[in-house]
């Protein structure tokens, strides 16, 4: 069969998508060549990238439910609709989003590798599932589809695709749709799905539900307990809700060995930091301590899945450190302190991609430094 | 007491197959072949012709550049073939053996100059085994090295136990040690509880840490890092005997106790064999029969793919075999949990199984892409270098880069553990190679 997939056999032009199938089901079986390690470990990037999806599964599946939740809450279903219906409206509202998103993405990313004559990559598979769990539910499909489109092709393929790209592609869609969709991605009317479905009776119109951090840009106090933010039971972006949740999925990458640890807990540092520093004047009235400042809102989801990329963080150890923790820094100064935006941690990770290069800039020329200086005491 | 240096990065990989401590003799081969190409950066002039009957310790070709530097015939015979490939390059000189060996005579005892040690040792073909840093190639006599540096242990996988490998031929590498030392400081690198920790004429140090920690190039950077402009001569420590016999005996003797390892070979073993022997007269019938297997020239990450009908190089201290695997069709490789695999990722379960023998075939095992995951690298790369940083430079053909990242301190054999957990499947040892070729071009 392989014949009529290369080049010059019948069906050439779906070469690379041939490879792309062929890897995912079998191990390459190229053999090392006469020079060089003639063992490899085990270990490819497939594997680790779809590690990251594993992770990414309880926040799935907890985003599911609680779009299913949350709309049954906002049509005063609170009895009569058990998790399991919650759970398949969710599903049913869900899917068309990951969907579109691998559809749009993985077709360009294809095209582009069968241009280049290369092998399809597999990044996309991360990227495509953060995506749809980055969005409000309410988010159009066609607008995710642009957004994808967009991020794919000017974040990622034209610095050369998978590894190449400066900004993480996931959150190059979600500011795509920040600044050209406003009115799709923040404010108290995206956060719940109004559409009817069988598994759960009963629609609402025009319902309005703030997320915590909406209540607190507008100076309000938080009308859910720090129980409610770190299960999840909340509205907001899909993924981003459960604490718990996205927590499982670091524990799932640190112990794989896949996300750097050393980002994880120096963002959550600077971020506590700069939460303490500048916590809001009244917590009792504002019902909000400034620990909760973690759970809430896109933070958690961020520090995990976002700032952990290999590609676009820094990528000198000892960097790695200050980059997470910068990321949280400015994460919550954007919060607090931009009254524009409700959410940081997006601009914060974005900002620090662009700085990360800078960070291991430094390591490498005080290592380089230091030879020269060596060199010349001789 | 020596000087101790703890090692944190690197990692160990335990192959099935390891030599037993036993040796044997090898099969006397009927043809001897010396191989150019396994003495790096030298052009060969050949100075024999076919036909010409040469005794042990005589030159079979030099370096056209430095004709002082001779390459000695591993035994005493007629040369039979000089074999040339594409462009007339020369691929092996290869001698008959005569029954009863001859050998050239040279004088006994180290002399007190080490001008006249070197000379000695280019006279007698032996200084050819001397490699030099910078560029990781033959040394140049005319160079003046900082030290000379011989690590007395390699930890790479399979590799050959010095240790077992010196017993009873102590006497030849202190002498071997002596000769060296009259040229310039020697630095002897030994691991923990060493039999050979009170050597003289040395500075020893003692390095704990996993592979690569035997390797000389971790240990020059750990010691007294080449700066630009200096040079330090390295040697392997079974060379160091060959010297020592040479100024012991007078004669050149190029016999190894090879390691013969590996998962594919039937009784992993020791084999005592000339430099030049034929692959197939060491491994004998000691090879598995029932699927591919590759015969490596050196250990599964640094040596070479060869075959039982070719010659052992000049540096090879082992002689390993592994299934080739090229056959074998894993399904859905990405999530299955493949237990019989090693990987340093706990995405696997070889971290649960410490003590286990793995028995690796030669495929890449992914596919190739550019570097995605951060601190691979990194975390078995115990030199003061950023190994992802100088691999860029070198891809980048940036020159003024590479020497500030440090690649004079470097070797191809120091980024193989790199090379082999590197997920995204980057050939780092050629793009070092290259990187060397390309600066020694330049600094020509």
């Amino acid at each position: 069969m392989k014949p009529t997939f290369s080049e010059g056999g019948k069906l050439s032009a779906f070469g690379s998508l041939f490879d792309a199938a062929e890897t995912f089901f079998y191990v390459p079986s190229e053999t090392a060549k006469v020079r060089g390690a003639q063992i490899h470990d085990a270990i490819d990037s497939k594997r680790s990238i779809f590690f990251v999806v594993i992770a990414l599964i309880p926040a799935i599946l907890f985003g599911m439910w609680n779009i299913g939740y949350q709309h049954s809450l906002a049509v005063g279903c609170t009895e009569g609709c058990c998790w399991f219906s919650q759970f398949l409206y969710g599903l049913a509202v869900m899917l068309p989003k990951i969907m579109v998103s691998y559809a749009v993405g993985l077709g360009i990313e294809v095209a582009i590798a069968q241009w280049k004559k290369e092998e399809v990559h597999e990044g996309f598979f991360v990227t495509g599932m953060l995506i749809p769990l980055i969005v409000p539910v309410n988010c159009p499909l066609w607008i995710i589809a642009i957004a994808t489109a967009f991020a794919v092709i000017f974040a990622k393929e034209v610095f050369g695709g998978t590894g190449m790209n400066i900004f993480n592609p996931a959150l190059v869609t979600r500011a795509f749709l920040f600044f050209a969709y406003p009115a799709m991605m923040s404010g108290d009317k995206v956060w719940v799905n109004e559409n009817y479905m069988d598994c759960i009776n009963g629609t609402v119109d025009g319902y309005s539900q703030a997320t915590p951090l909406g209540q607190l840009a507008a100076g309000e106090p938080v009308s859910y307990s720090a129980m409610d933010t770190v299960i999840g039971t909340i509205p907001g972006s899909i993924g981003e809700t459960s604490f718990i949740a996205i927590m499982i999925g670091a524990v799932i990458l640190i112990w794989a060995g896949i996300a750097s640890w050393k980002i994880m807990l120096s963002t959550f540092a600077g971020g506590a930091l700069m939460a303490y520093l500048l916590r809001y004047g009244d917590a009792e009235a504002l019902n909000f301590e400034w620990w909760e400042q973690l759970t809430v809102g896109g933070f958690a989801f961020g520090a995990v899945f976002m700032a952990t990329d290999p590609v676009t963080g820094c990528r000198v150890e000892a960097g790695k450190w200050i980059y997470g923790f910068l990321i949280g820094v400015m994460a919550i100064i954007i919060r607090v302190l931009n009254p524009g935006f409700p959410e940081g941690m997006m601009l914060a990770i974005l900002l620090m991609n662009v700085f990360a290069p800078l960070i291991d800039y430094c390591f490498v020329q005080a290592n380089i430094n230091k030879r020269a200086k060596r060199a010349k005491v001789k | 007491m020596a000087n101790v240096i703890k090692l944190c990065k690197g990692l160990d990989i335990n192959l099935k197959g390891k030599a037993a401590a036993e040796v044997t003799a090898a099969k006397p081969s009927k043809v001897y072949g010396l191989i150019p190409d396994a003495f790096y950066g030298v052009k060969p002039k050949v100075v024999v012709k076919e036909g010409e009957t040469v005794k042990a310790g005589d030159a079979l070709f030099v370096d056209k550049l430095h004709p002082e530097v001779k390459f000695a015939s591993p035994v005493s015979g007629k040369v039979t073939l000089v074999e040339r490939g594409e462009r007339r390059k020369v691929l092996s000189i290869q001698v008959e053996a005569d029954a009863e060996q001859k050998y050239a005579e040279f004088s006994k005892g180290v002399p007190a100059d080490g001008k006249k040690v070197l000379e000695v040792l280019l006279e007698s073909g032996l200084f050819g085994y001397m490699m030099q840093r910078p560029y990781a190639v033959t040394a140049c006599p005319e160079d003046t090295p900082k030290a000379i540096f011989v690590s007395a242990f390699a930890d790479m996988p399979l590799a050959q136990d010095f240790e077992f490998v010196v017993k009873g031929q102590e006497a030849d590498f202190q002498t071997g040690i002596d000769a060296l030392s009259k040229v310039a400081k020697v630095y002897l690198g030994v691991k923990p509880g060493s039999a050979l920790e009170g050597t003289k004429n040395a500075e020893v140090t003692v390095f704990k840490g996993k592979c690569p920690a035997g390797n000389v190039g971790v240990q020059i950077n750990h010691i007294s890092p080449v700066n630009k402009g200096e040079v330090v001569w390295t040697m392997g420590a079974e060379e160091v005997i060959f010297v020592g016999r040479l100024f012991n005996t007078g004669k050149v003797d190029l016999t190894r106790t090879i390691a013969v390892a590996g998962s594919e070979v039937k009784a992993p073993k020791y084999v005592k064999a000339l430099v030049g022997a034929k692959i197939s007269d060491i491994v004998a019938d000691n090879l598995a029969t029932d699927k591919a297997v590759r015969v490596i020239d050196g250990n599964p990450l640094t040596g070479m793919k060869s075959s039982a009908d070719s010659f052992v190089g000049a540096h090879t201290t082992e002689i390993t075999a592994i299934p080739e695997g090229n056959e074998t069709y894993e399904l859905l490789g990405w999530i299955s949990p493949r237990l019989n695999e090693f990987s340093v990722s706990r995405s696997y379960l070889s971290w649960l199984m410490p003590k286990k023998e793995y028995t690796l075939d030669t495929r890449v095992k992914g596919g190739h892409r550019h570097m995605i995951f951060s601190g691979e690298y990194d975390s078995v790369f115990p030199m003061d270098i950023y190994p992802e940083q100088l691999v860029k430079a070198i891809i980048a053909g940036d020159i003024d880069r590479m020497e500030a990242l440090g690649i004079y301190e470097v070797a191809p054999e120091d980024f193989a553990v790199a090379e082999f957990v590197d997920s995204s499947k980057v050939e780092l040892q050629r793009i070092v190679r290259e990187g060397l070729d390309m600066l020694r071009k330049e600094n020509a």
